[in-house]
């Protein structure tokens, strides 16, 4: 462990390294994070199943490039896919545990989650996979940093996907639907808006911007069936530590949840990634219990 | 409170079944083990769940740390833990006499309750401010980072974990054994929270799952009364999870130490299914649960996950109120609540299930 920090303050280029794989597979959390926040601010149901969203969406492009089509084109129809499997789990569950308290929501979609994993390694079987999408591997800085086209291509992707998101929710008509009904679902009821219906496309919607962050996460990283609760845990500890509605803190907290696993993974070895993802999550959650305990006085 | 009617000739005949299953029904000693087991993980879940209100996902915790320490206390009273666990060891096939065997089961087993009870004591010292989901995903959280830290501990043989000594008799005896051991496990755990709840310290925590302001307000040391609730469901955690890792022989750390999304879950499906806040609801939850796990492994070979993860779905998301709170809505008067009458006949249920004398 020492040698590897040995490793990164005399040769600082691999930090280049470890900072750039960061921030690309960051944007990708930041993306399924964003889908979390909106469902949990909007409907606040907590979607544990938010991972298997993602790895659906991979296995879509596994699917796409054996039918030889190239994951970039298989992103569109998984967006509209994913989102009227999203709208078809509302229907199914959602609707009935919006009321609820929200640890029936936790446990509804884990159910679900494990339905959701259990079929895709029935259908795919357990083996990792990786969709190839033909990129070059480019090298600079004197060939001591590797970094893979379709990783920047990736990242772009994500920049335009989540510039779209945010353009359709702040100008469209659904979009600031959704912004009322959050705010106040009563007073939206009262002013016409089918917020049953809002409900329904904000679920959808966070289903397919799942499915998108999966198609780049097939692309640039491995899926399997039970990656998943990673993913899911990944997107709880981003929100939990940005809080909702501040896609800002969203943004800033993904990229430095994956610079930290990034730097986690070379220091102490890739066995600890995981460990790290968990250990921030209950980390994030007493760092904010610590900052709420200012406010509250307890009988001790 | 919620108590069935005829009580006591109930506790007599689940008791006198418990004491023959294993002799009338030989070949399923095993699974009877299994399932008293998991009454144990059900009424211990409960005791945090049901009736203090925090939905813990992360108890397997203390079931894994029980299991681990019974197992470095078995093996460290008489071998070296660190070369015990190492891959090519030489004394990893050591054979456990009589006297060490049950002597290292004993203590290993009173060891396991207490330091889970320490480890409860010290998780809730900074994981009781959380609140609601908050604490359900950081139990969560602790639950699974315990399993992936327990795989890099080359002490306790990492991912590759640790054989168990090996029961010095036959393996009738073997099972007879760990089988008693278990029912006595399960009926210490139902005896003691039948009475837990009949006492003030059951009003104060069901105090505190009704309205944890008020009951601070009203000079609950919640705080106090949650970790202790926490450190007792640990001591009962503790002693199923030494049992198990004897049981079964072999300890691994993310499938039979620390299994979250299989026995960490199936201990609120089980609660849930059966009602929780009841007495009854988890022993009767876990049992029907049990059912239908062993008979979908039997016969939908494949598509097990697939059934279990519906039947969770389902239960919760549409038979929220278990077993025992639907009967207690369908015939309340059985139960000892009183039903207005201009009540019973307006609306079907009463107006308050958390007001049962």
């Amino acid at each position: 462990m020492l040698d590897n920090i040995a490793i990164l303050t005399a040769a600082p280029v691999f930090n280049v390294q470890l900072i750039l794989d960061g921030i690309f597979i960051g944007a990708i959390f930041a993306l399924a994070a964003y889908g979390l926040a909106l469902v949990w601010g909007v409907m606040n149901v907590k979607n544990l199943a938010q991972g298997e969203f993602v790895i659906m969406g991979g296995y879509f492009a596994h699917v796409m490039a054996g039918w030889g089509i190239h994951p970039i084109i298989a992103l569109i129809p998984a967006i509209v896919v994913m989102f009227l499997f999203g709208w078809g789990i509302y229907r199914l569950i959602i609707r009935w545990i919006i009321q609820h308290d929200m640890f029936t929501s936790l446990l509804a979609t884990f159910g679900m989650a494990l339905v959701i994993q259990q079929s895709l390694n029935l259908a795919f079987g357990p083996e990792i996979q990786t969709v190839d999408s033909g990129f070059e591997i480019r090298f600079i800085l004197d060939g001591l940093v590797t970094v893979a086209e379709i990783k920047l291509v990736s990242f772009l992707l994500c920049v335009l996907l989540a510039g779209i998101v945010v353009v359709f929710m702040k100008r469209s008509r659904m979009g600031q639907a959704i912004r009322a009904t959050a705010q106040d679902p009563r007073a939206a009821r009262v002013m016409g808006i089918d917020t049953e219906k809002v409900y329904a496309f904000t679920f959808a919607l966070n289903a397919a911007i799942c499915g998108a962050a999966g198609v780049l996460i097939s692309m640039i990283w491995v899926i399997q069936p039970f990656y998943g609760i990673t993913h899911s845990i990944r997107s709880f500890v981003i929100v939990t530590a940005a809080g909702f509605g501040n896609l800002p803190g969203v943004i800033v907290s993904a990229f430095g949840l994956g610079l930290a696993e990034q730097y986690s993974g070379f220091v102490l070895g890739a066995e600890f990634q995981q460990a790290t993802v968990v250990g921030l999550l209950v980390v994030v959650l007493v760092w904010r219990q610590l900052l709420l305990s200012r406010h509250r006085q307890v009988v001790q | 409170m919620n108590a069935l009617p005829n009580e006591h000739r109930i506790h007599l005949a689940v008791l006198a079944f418990g004491l023959a299953a294993p002799f009338i029904f030989g070949a399923f000693t095993f699974q009877f083990t299994i399932l008293w087991i998991m009454i144990l993980f059900a009424l211990t879940w409960d005791m945090m769940g049901g009736q203090m209100g925090y939905n813990s996902l992360g108890n397997i915790v203390f079931f894994g740390a029980g299991m681990y320490i019974c197992a470095v206390v078995q093996v460290g009273l008489y071998y070296d833990v660190g070369l015990y666990t190492a891959p090519d060891s030489s004394i990893s096939g050591a054979s456990f006499t009589y006297q060490q065997y049950f002597t290292g089961l004993v203590l290993g087993l009173i060891c396991a309750a207490i330091g889970c009870v320490l480890l409860a004591f010290v998780m809730s010292s900074f994981l009781f401010g959380l609140r609601g989901p908050y604490f359900a995903i950081g139990t969560l959280g602790i639950a699974l980072s315990a399993g992936e830290l327990m795989g890099a501990w080359e002490w306790v043989g990492a991912g590759s974990g640790i054989a168990m000594p090996v029961f010095p008799g036959g393996v009738e005896a073997r099972s007879l054994m760990f089988y008693f051991i278990a029912l006595g496990a399960a009926a210490a755990t139902y005896w003691f929270v039948r009475w837990l709840y009949s006492t003030r310290y059951g009003l104060a925590i069901n105090a505190i799952r009704d309205d944890e302001e008020k009951a601070e307000a009203m000079g609950v040391h919640t705080k106090r009364y949650k970790s202790i609730t926490w450190s007792f469901s640990a001591f009962f955690l503790g002693i199923s999870g030494g049992l198990f890792g004897n049981m079964t022989g072999f300890i691994e750390p993310l499938e039979v130490a620390f299994p979250t999304v299989t026995f960490g879950i199936f201990m609120v499906a089980m609660a849930l299914l059966g009602g929780k806040g009841t007495i009854w609801g988890p022993v009767i939850g876990a049992t029907l649960f049990h059912v239908i796990k062993e008979v979908t492994w039997t016969y939908l070979l494949g598509w097990q996950w697939v059934a279990l993860g519906l039947l969770i779905v389902i239960n919760v998301v549409f038979f929220q109120q278990g077993i025992m709170g639907w009967m207690q809505r369908k015939w309340p008067e059985r139960f000892g609540i009183q039903v207005d009458a201009s009540m019973r006949k307006g609306s079907e249920r009463p107006s308050d299930r958390t007001s049962t004398p």
